[in-house]
């Protein structure tokens, strides 16, 4: 345990932004030079240790050098500076199935896939089973590959990658992989894997999983190296600091209306009063639509509508319902409609808003999806969907021994 | 201790990688491996029509074995070459062709270059044994010639390794690579005594010393070291006999000058792959 597993020592990675590329013989003569680029540093002195049996998560905006420091960690790209140590046989689930051969069978793509991860005829031949088994490919493994489903494709990938028994595993952005079935096995195999002892590093946004998985993790910023540390703390520290507005884009599909009143910017509150688009389950969260009536309207009726990022129609409410109607607005201004605790799980959800008339069969102005937002963990802490209930598990009544009553079983 | 299991992973890595080759090939084709048979039958059909009835050209008979037959005289040198361009032109394409394998996993990537060699060289292995066959039929006395045969098989699949090595790293920096190499190959195919024999060149230097020209082409062309292979798998397939120590030196030189030059700017540079792809 004294030893870590991956060790990054002053890692720095140099990447050509190519302005230009003459990777023809007559463009580099006509151009007198091969290729005119600007460089980038993807990495910048990143040093850090992953001890051994730890589940690591690095996490950083897009871009922020995450996946090529995976890539550099994996061995794939060498760094321009500074060394990567991996301490044990280490296996990068990047892109599965990369190394199929299309029209070789899924027996022959095993073997040669499983060989190039690092493993030896003989472990394979007694993980054979257990890999097929795992993919769910049944009697299509002697087909040839071509004619799997994209889905068969990538699942025998996987099911090669986390057979082959790493030491260390790394993993890019986990695994929007097969049905709900086969993401429950997955999720199974990570855990046996840490209940293994063994190290798996994984970069990911999605925060909430993170932080259920990860022991320890890493936070990058444009190559640099800002906070490593315990999950918790790290992946607070980062969600505070990218408390930013989301901007989105607004085009006429999203946005009609006959414009005597027009919205003018949705803003998103939080607790304390100031604009934020990230927010927690169960925090206390605002919506406030600045308006701008061109001329006076009576009875005016705000709408706001929540949507998770597949489109799925959450909760929608306008101030009719809210019993909030205003004589007449004319002007400029701004109205809130606040929810005192957020029942959302963790997620991106988008706004909908809209000003119409009292009948609500007028539209002055509708924005779709005029803003985003993103809901961390925070307190109810449920399982999983779109929305919190804010449920709780109790009252144990055991038919066999109705007297054990009484210890009320508390979860999440 | 990583390099020995880095050595020990890849021999699993190559065996699988040669079988993709070969395996997949010709695959989904009617005639499947046959093909690999019947490519090599065309173009020796081809050129024998060609070069033997049409241009006629008469090659010295075997000596000492007295095999007189274009044919199997053109096979002798045509299925060596073969194999050559297969090793340096799929070695040139093997990083390329490869590229999604390996800005994903890391495995040594030599291992692509090298199995494609030993897919040609799996191929060319059983040309030969067909050939050998066919020459035993002619008369060939081939027997006692097997170890040396097998000797510069080996130092002509290292020739052509190491000068795949070279250009499948110029091929990722540089795609005019291939189309250059393309021609490269058919004038070096040309250059070399094929589908004509020696003393062709030799008397257009003769005919040449007559005129007052005294370019010294023979020398030239000597320099060439598939010339030498070439001649040297004739010496032992189909005349039965020695080659020349000094074809047989300079061929042993040739190999490791490729071979060194290709282990050495294939590691200096391999690292920037996956990224240059």
């Amino acid at each position: 345990m004294s030893q870590a597993a991956v060790s990054v020592e002053g890692v720095s990675k140099r990447f050509r932004m190519y302005r230009e590329r003459n990777q023809s013989l007559k463009a580099a003569l006509m151009r007198g030079k091969r290729a005119s680029f600007e460089e980038f540093w993807a990495l910048r002195d990143v040093s850090f240790e992953i001890p051994q049996g730890s589940t690591f998560g690095l996490i950083g905006e897009n871009g922020s050098g995450k996946s090529t420091l995976l890539k550099c960690i994996a061995r794939i790209l060498q760094p321009d500076a500074g060394q990567v140590v991996a301490r044990g046989r280490l296996a990068a689930l990047l892109e599965l199935g990369s190394g199929f051969h299309p029209e070789l069978s899924g027996r022959e793509n095993v073997y040669l896939n499983g060989s190039i991860l690092g493993m030896r005829r003989k472990e394979l031949e007694a993980k054979f089973d257990e890999i097929v088994d795992f993919a769910g490919i049944g009697t299509f493994i002697d087909q040839p590959v071509k004619n799997y489903s994209s889905g068969m494709y990538v699942r025998l990938g996987f099911a090669i990658a986390i057979n082959i028994d790493p030491e260390i595993l790394l993993v890019d952005e986990i695994l929007a992989v097969g049905d709900a079935a086969f993401q429950q096995k997955c999720m199974d195999k990570f855990a046996d894997f840490r209940s293994a002892g063994k190290t798996v590093v994984i970069v990911s946004h999605a925060m909430g999983s993170l932080r259920s998985m990860c022991d320890r993790a890493a936070w990058l910023q444009k190559g640099h190296l800002v906070e490593v540390g315990a999950t918790e703390q790290t992946v607070d520290d980062y969600v505070d600091a990218t408390h930013v507005d989301r901007p989105t884009e607004t085009d006429d599909t999203n946005r009609w209306g006959s414009g005597e009143a027009t919205i003018t910017e949705v803003q998103l509150i939080n607790v304390a009063g100031a604009r934020s688009s990230r927010f927690r389950t169960g925090e206390e969260f605002t919506i406030r639509i600045d308006y701008d009536f061109h001329e006076r309207i009576d009875k005016p009726v705000f709408g706001l509508a929540i949507t998770t990022l597949d489109g799925h129609y959450l909760w929608a409410f306008h101030s009719r319902d809210g019993e909030f109607v205003p004589e007449s607005v004319t002007g400029t201004g701004s109205v809130d409609m606040t929810v005192p605790s957020l029942m959302l799980q963790p997620g991106t959800f988008e706004v909908t808003a809209s000003i119409v008339d009292y009948s609500t069969t007028h539209t002055f102005d509708f924005l779709r999806n005029c803003t985003r937002f993103d809901v961390d963990l925070g307190s109810p802490r449920e399982s999983g969907g779109p929305v919190a209930l804010g449920g709780s598990w109790g009252n144990l009544r055991s038919a066999a021994a109705a007297s054990a009553i009484g210890s009320s079983a508390k979860g999440a | 201790m990583s390099l020995s299991n880095d050595l020990r992973a890849s021999r699993e890595i190559l065996s699988n990688l040669t079988m993709r080759e070969v395996r997949g090939k010709y695959k989904r084709s009617f005639l499947g491996q046959t093909w690999s048979l019947l490519n090599p039958i065309a173009s020796l059909a081809i050129y024998t029509v060609v070069f033997g009835l049409v241009l006629k050209a008469t090659p010295p008979p075997g000596e000492p074995s007295g095999i007189d037959n274009f044919t199997l005289w053109l096979a002798c040198a045509l299925l060596p070459w073969n194999f050559f361009s297969v090793t340096v032109q799929g070695g040139m394409n093997a990083l390329l062709g490869n590229a999604n394998l390996v800005q994903k996993v890391y495995f040594p990537r030599y291992t692509l270059i090298v199995s494609n060699m030993l897919a040609g060289l799996v191929t060319f292995g059983f040309e030969l044994l067909v050939l050998a066959a066919i020459a035993v039929v002619f008369g060939s006395q081939i027997w006692i010639w097997i170890p040396l045969v097998i000797v510069f098989v080996i130092l002509l699949a290292l020739f052509g390794l190491g000068i795949g090595l070279m250009l499948s790293i110029s091929n990722v920096y540089f795609r005019d690579t291939a189309q250059f190499v393309g021609i490269g190959m058919q004038m070096w195919f040309y250059a070399t005594p094929i589908v004509y024999p020696i003393t062709l060149v030799v008397a257009t230097q003769e005919r040449w010393a007559e005129q007052g020209n005294d370019f010294p082409l023979v020398w030239l062309y000597n320099l060439n070291p598939m010339e030498r292979f070439v001649q040297i798998f004739r010496d032992l397939l189909y005349d039965n006999r020695l080659p020349p120590w000094g074809d047989m030196a300079y061929c042993l030189g040739a190999t490791v000058v490729s071979l060194g030059l290709g282990a050495l700017i294939f590691s200096r540079y391999q690292g920037r792959v996956a990224e240059e792809l």
